[in-house]
């Protein structure tokens, strides 16, 4: 009986092929705008994650307390012993100091006398180490417009506006006039390796970038910085591992007593940022939700019309003598049959598109210029644990529940009315 | 044709010399829900049908012939009365109940057919045999001896599209004789056959009802098949009008 019907199943396309078909593109779609939404939605985090706020940040108490003003007198010291302390408790996250700092970039003429000056927001990364990640996180090499990347002490990057602004090209020296982590006067001279422009009209203004023990010896800042960033293993943020990993941090090193012992923050509890994860994380599901929903309708009227136009079918099947539970039976079973493979072929495939998204994304940079909100410039789709599953709720669930709203009509009607159906 | 019987209270087969009676309805109703009321298809019907008989139920459309055959055949269940098929009363019988009763002893000819169009003739005279777990071995022998039956041992890989009205219909009347039923209950089974093919078919199951001794019961309006009918019963307005029995 089996074989007789798995027989019919494969011969007839209209019960086998082309539902899984379309079972499999609704999945298929289910998937990738799962992704999409969540790798979208995601994007403003990561971006916030990469340029301030880490996916985990440590800091001095004190800092924490007053972080928006960037305070430097209370930065971290000691952070090589830190860091490493840090890489034995937290082996899969990758640590990496950052000093945040305001200062006036002054550029000489050929008299050494001032020729242009302007305002810099400059940030400390380490470019040098071999094992650094971080102008691979910033993406610097594709923002860059002119020249080349930090590849020698006493070099920085402008923003190419900025340089325009200021009259310098890659080679040309400046000053960066600021203060000291005491509170001194810091004189320090930089040579412009090249010209970024990272498409924020914000960030373009006045960006300075220079190498992390540049700073530390300009702002006197020996062994010191603002900030220790930590980003998660797989690069997306993971709030509840993030809270985890602050939590044992925490409890190991935070002391009331002292504002500058270091403490652990998640991108989560800085700032507004914890507000815009929970809007990201709940209009993610929401959005994914409605597109679930409505594949979900789709799909269950799909399993609902190939059950119902198949009544004729079932009429002959009882008239031969075969039991109503039996029929319904063989119908769900149809149904899980075609909903998981449509499901795995659609999931399969959904995933495929999800991964190149996710891997390649698209460029939006172009039309993004001139904007005054740091928004991202490539848009990315991102798998997560759900993106594997998600697909199966309209998948196979609409698909059984469709087919098993149709089978019903096989016990309400008489096996002489389903004939009707089938000779009309 | 050489006698005629008016009386519409006849209940007993007069061909019960041919065996025990096989049906039995006793002021048979059937009621189907219409708009806010009812309408009555079948008014009282009292008929007895006896072991190898070859009848009719006859008259035009609207007369209630097709719902008494699926009343008899267990495809509906009647609103009042009695039908008694085979010892069995079609109104006290569960759905399993019914399902056995068709599956072990009733055999159905439609008139459009009704094949499965996607399995072989093969399969589609196979299909009765699975339901009730005969081997491999006994199912190929029974197909093939009622494939015999009707002249399509040469067509057993063919598909029913492939397939004429007349080799079609053979297809059904194979499919319904397969499992030897009791009783064959065809629904104006030449509706859809040429003159020629409507008397090779007919030819076919008078056959079968002599050697194999099976009851067939038609429900016709179709002159060819009235031709053929050894009794005749003569439906008007959901009651039995008349009767005719045929003395070869």
């Amino acid at each position: 009986m089996i074989k007789f019907l798995i027989k019919g199943l494969l011969r007839d396309k209209s019960r086998s092929r082309i539902p899984v078909m379309v079972v499999a593109i609704g999945v298929m779609l289910t998937v990738f705008m799962h992704a999409f939404v969540t790798g979208y939605m995601g994007d403003t985090i990561e971006m916030n994650a990469r340029f301030t706020h880490g996916h985990l940040k440590v800091m001095t108490t004190a800092y924490a307390d007053e972080m928006n003003q960037m305070p430097n007198d209370l930065a971290l010291l000691e952070v090589d012993e830190l860091k490493s302390n840090l890489k034995q408790m937290f082996s899969d996250v990758d640590w990496s100091p950052r000093i945040q700092f305001g200062g006036l970039v002054d550029v000489p003429d050929a008299n050494g006398e001032t020729r242009s000056q302007g305002p810099a927001f400059g940030m400390a990364l380490d470019f040098l180490s071999p094992e650094s990640k971080e102008a691979e996180r910033l993406n610097i090499e594709k923002t860059l417009v002119r020249g080349t990347l930090i590849k020698e002490p006493q070099q920085a990057l402008l923003s190419e506006k900025f340089a325009q602004n200021l009259g310098v090209n890659p080679g040309d020296e400046f000053t960066l006039i600021g203060s000291t982590m005491n509170g001194s006067m810091a004189f320090y001279t930089f040579k412009v390796a090249g010209t970024i422009t990272f498409g924020v009209e914000q960030m373009d203004r006045g960006a300075l970038l220079v190498d992390i023990n540049d700073a530390q010896f300009a702002l006197d800042m020996d062994n010191a910085a603002g900030e220790l960033i930590g980003f998660l293993p797989g690069g997306f943020y993971d709030n509840g591992l993030a809270v985890e990993k602050a939590s044992e941090f925490n409890e190991a090193y935070a002391n009331v007593d002292d504002p500058y012992a270091p403490v652990m923050k998640t991108l989560g509890q800085q700032g507004t940022m914890g507000q815009y994860v929970a809007l990201v994380d709940v209009w993610t599901i929401y959005i994914s939700m409605v597109f679930v929903f409505a594949m979900a309708l789709v799909l269950w009227n799909a399993g609902l019309l190939g059950a119902l136009r198949r009544y004729g079918e079932f009429g002959i099947r009882l008239a031969m003598g075969e039991e109503k539970r039996h029929v319904f039976n063989t119908l769900i079973y149809e149904a899980i049959v075609i909903g998981v493979l449509g499901s795995l072929v659609g999931t399969g495939f959904g995933l495929l598109f999800s991964w190149l998204m996710q891997t390649y994304g698209i460029d939006m940079s172009a039309m993004l210029e001139g904007a005054t909100m740091m928004m991202p410039s490539e848009i990315k789709a991102r798998i997560t644990p759900a993106t594997y599953y998600i697909g199966f709720i309209p998948g196979l669930l609409s698909t059984v529940i469709g087919a098993a709203l149709a089978g019903f009509g096989i016990y309400k009607r008489k096996t002489s009315q389903l004939f009707k159906e089938l000779e009309a | 044709m050489n006698e005629r019987n008016n009386n519409a209270d006849t209940k007993k087969s007069p061909l019960g010399d041919l065996g025990v009676a096989i049906i039995k309805t006793n002021q048979l109703i059937k009621r189907f829900p219409m708009g806010k009321g009812e309408f009555t298809a079948l008014k009282g019907i009292d008929l007895e049908f006896g072991t190898g008989e070859f009848a009719g139920l006859i008259g035009p459309s609207g007369s209630g012939k097709t719902t008494l055959l699926n009343i008899l055949g267990s495809l509906d269940s009647p609103s009042d009365g009695e039908a008694i098929v085979l010892g069995q009363s079609v109104s006290k019988l569960s759905a399993k109940g019914a399902a056995r009763l068709r599956k072990e002893s009733l055999g159905f000819i439609f008139q459009s057919y009704n094949l499965l169009q996607v399995h072989t003739v093969f399969e589609n005279v196979e299909f009765p045999l699975l339901l009730l777990n005969y081997t491999a071995a006994e199912r190929k022998k029974m197909v093939m001896d009622a494939l015999e039956w009707v002249g399509l041992t040469d067509k057993v890989k063919s598909k029913p599209p492939k397939l004429s009205g007349g080799e079609c219909q053979r297809v059904a009347i194979a499919r319904a004789m397969v499992k030897r039923p009791s009783l064959v209950l065809a629904d104006e089974p030449t509706a859809n056959l040429d003159a020629a093919n409507s008397h090779n078919i007919l030819k076919t199951m008078e056959t079968l009802n002599r050697e194999l001794k099976t009851t067939f019961l038609f429900a016709t309006h179709d002159e060819k098949v009235i031709g053929y009918l050894k009794r005749k019963i003569f439906m008007k307005d959901g009651l039995v009008d008349h009767e005719e029995i045929v003395n070869n």
